[in-house]
């Protein structure tokens, strides 16, 4: 495990507030969507769990098919499909087409896609303006820093934090009532939208069947985005491909709940195509960016396939028990929480934080809420395989990998085994019947050292299990 | 003739807890069946598994496969142990027809203690006596993989003197997590800190669950606290009388 990682997860578990902060934003979030998959709420929220999966494993077992099917439709509507292999690619594509149509200030709303490719560092490096258009988001772009959370990206600014940067970044007099900081904010980004000369999106989902761009929100500023620039871009992983609008009803029957905890997001909006002739309004341009940056890699594993099932409703991160400690910037990448912790090792590779996929205790409480069933601890596992396979090759934690070996012989002996349990009780400290508080200096090593540091130990008892079923 | 059963009371039970084990097989005795121990049990190997050392994991887990391939029926003292043997044995041999044959032939008869009490023996109450206002702690494996809920519950239920208050939250895990309590066992403390409050907002003395390993954990946060609260394995509640 990577020195910058232990330090980024003990300095926000050492952040008082910062503790308060992400365990109050992800408890509320978690209890809504409880409370709105609850059986009486939505009964057949089991069944649609079992369909979402099944879409979208047919979506990715025949994915080439469907995102041909999606190219020919968005451009029988007058759109345009450009498949991006990597961050570089997107970014010429921009740059190019911000270039020949003198393009100059970019609106942007919401999109994990755009921050895994750091577009807009890219863009900004060119002399383009991307302004983030997503309160949480834009207020993160004043911070300059990374999301946060999948979903709700500023979650660990509180209301003070905000003010304490509007007023340094915009020059407003400090303003704690959320509602006004809206109104500030919304004040700036109104000037934007109609200044900007091309809007980029994310997506949510990508039609098959109607070449349509799905995109879900609740502050408006997504189809303000995609509809006042003269050119809309929406970005998109391939793995958002589903094949029928219908299977939508499906989909968003999860997805807010899932993310937020309400029945449907505030907006929906269904984009497909530029606008057509006698339409007021709509971009002149529509294009759709397809990305690939490493999914294609995931698709060859059938058994890890499955993490590009995701839907980003971030409902893994609300119920983490370790995400809820450690909070998003621990993670190494863009994505966080259970399913950062296996899509990053997948993008990346293994050895980009070896410890991430041992950051679990492997409790299951995500596997339990994904809204698609990605059997998150099942993959963690696999990862967990992988890391030490390839830490065998390039012969790293050799001790590690001595003392698993070393384990495994001793469960194979069992008089080994029991002989080394007598050993063990016996230097160990008696502690007289009570919890142990701290060893001998040469035993308080690895793993007894960690265990000390926050617990106490049992006391050995006199008699293994063994030696009391023979004696009694 | 008394039915047999056999006792897999896992490593971290015959090394740190026997008294556990040896409440289990009280409680099984006293419903008539004929307990026994195979000599030749160690482990799981979920140590091994958890930790990405699956080879090392096949081998422990093949160990287990001959021990107890003569046994009728195996009952554990822990969910998670159970869990390894009912659901993880198999993705380790997925590649080994043969020996998955053997795993699925086993993993049938393997029941963790309070699911075997409830649907293999049919009891809801055993019989016990403890007065003790006791709060109820759902290992994660027994919960979310083994789906075990309200077998413990209805047992606790029948405990006379016995009063069980839920705590809120009441799923979240305890922060064991195998060698994840000692890799990032800052972190595992303060997970284990946070279930202690959720322990104490019950205004119960003692916690029951059926995981030893969760129960080691929330004892040692608990006695590093300075906390009167004690942890109790679910079978020496059950064989209290």
């Amino acid at each position: 495990m990577s020195t910058e990682f232990q330090s980024k997860i003990h300095e926000t578990l050492g952040d008082a507030r910062l503790q308060l902060a992400i365990y109050t934003a992800t408890g509320r979030l978690k209890d809504k969507r409880t409370e709105n998959v609850a059986d009486d709420v939505l009964p057949d929220y089991q069944e649609l769990r079992t369909q979402a999966n099944a879409l979208k494993k047919h979506a990715i077992d025949n994915l080439d098919h469907y995102l041909e099917e999606f190219e020919h439709n968005v451009e029988a509507h007058g759109g345009k499909v450009v498949y991006c292999k990597d961050a570089n690619d997107v970014a010429d594509f921009v740059l190019g087409l911000a270039k020949e149509r003198g393009s100059k200030l970019i609106v942007k709303s919401k999109s994990m896609t755009t921050e895994e490719i750091d577009l807009n560092e890219r863009l900004e490096h060119h002399g383009l303006e991307a302004v983030e258009t997503d309160l949480g988001e834009y207020i993160l772009q004043l911070a300059h820093e990374k999301p946060y959370h999948i979903v709700a990206p500023a979650l660990h600014k509180t209301r003070y934090d905000v003010a304490e940067l509007f007023t340094r970044e915009l020059k407003v007099p400090e303003e704690t009532v959320p509602e006004k900081q809206t109104a500030i904010a919304r004040a700036v980004l109104r000037e934007k939208f109609l200044a900007a000369d091309i809007g980029i999106s994310g997506a949510n989902f990508l039609v098959a069947d109607s070449g349509a761009v799905v995109i879900v929100e609740n502050e408006g500023n997504a189809r303000l985005t995609t509809s006042a620039p003269k050119i809309h871009i929406a970005v998109a992983g391939i793995e958002k491909i589903v094949p029928r609008a219908q299977d939508l009803a499906t989909f968003l029957k999860l997805l807010a709940r899932s993310a937020t905890g309400q029945l449907l997001s505030v907006y929906t909006s269904f984009l497909s195509g530029p606008k057509r002739p006698g339409e007021v309004d709509g971009p002149d341009e529509f294009y759709v960016v397809l990305l690939d940056n490493g999914r294609t890699k995931l698709l060859p594993d059938r058994a890890k396939r499955q993490s590009l099932y995701c839907i980003r409703c971030g409902a893994c991160l609300n119920t983490c028990p370790v995400y809820r400690k450690i909070g998003g910037h621990s993670f190494p990448w863009v994505y966080s929480g259970p399913i950062g912790a296996i899509l990053t090792p997948q993008f990346m590779g293994v050895s980009h934080e070896p410890g991430l996929p041992f950051a679990s205790s492997l409790c299951g409480a995500c596997g339990e809420v994904c809204p698609v069933k990605i059997d998150i601890p099942k993959i963690l596992l696999e990862l967990r395989s992988d890391v030490k396979k390839s830490e065998t090759r390039e012969k790293l934690n050799r001790l590690e990998k001595l003392s698993f070996r070393v384990f495994a012989w001793l469960m194979t002996h069992p008089r080994m085994f029991e002989f080394a349990g007598r050993m063990g009780a016996a230097i160990a400290p008696s502690g007289d019947g009570k919890w142990i508080r701290s060893v001998p200096a040469p035993m308080s090593v690895g793993p007894v050292a960690a265990w000390l540091s926050q617990r106490d130990l049992p006391p050995p008892p006199t008699k293994s299990f063994r030696e009391m079923w023979r004696q009694r | 003739m008394p039915k047999r059963v056999s006792l897999f009371v896992t490593c971290i039970v015959d090394q740190l807890f026997p008294k556990v084990g040896m409440a289990m097989a009280e409680v099984l005795e006293r419903l008539g069946y004929k307990v026994d121990f195979p000599e030749n049990q160690t482990c799981c190997g979920q140590p091994a598994f958890n930790s990405g050392y699956r080879e090392e994991a096949r081998t422990i887990a093949r160990h287990f496969l001959r021990t107890f391939e003569a046994s009728e029926l195996i009952v554990v003292p822990s969910g998670s142990c159970t869990s390894m043997v009912t659901h993880h044995f198999g993705e380790l041999f997925h590649k080994e027809p043969e020996t998955l044959a053997r795993v699925h032939a086993l993993e049938q008869r393997v029941y963790e203690f309070s699911t075997f009490l409830t649907s293999v023996a049919g009891v809801d109450d055993v019989g016990a006596r403890l007065n003790e206002v006791v709060t109820f702690h759902d290992g994660c494996h027994a919960l979310r993989e083994l789906g075990i809920k309200s077998a413990p519950r209805r047992l606790l239920a029948n405990v006379r003197g016995l009063e069980l208050r839920e705590m809120l939250p009441a799923e979240e895990c305890c922060g064991f997590g195998g060698t994840f309590s000692v890799k990032f066992a800052e972190l595992s403390g303060a997970m284990a800190r946070t279930k202690i409050e959720a322990i104490e907002r019950t205004g119960a003395t003692s916690v029951v669950s059926l995981d030893p390993s969760c129960l080691m954990q929330i004892q040692g946060a608990l006695s590093r606290a300075g906390s009167p609260i004690r942890t109790i394995h679910l079978a020496e509640v059950l064989a209290s009388r």
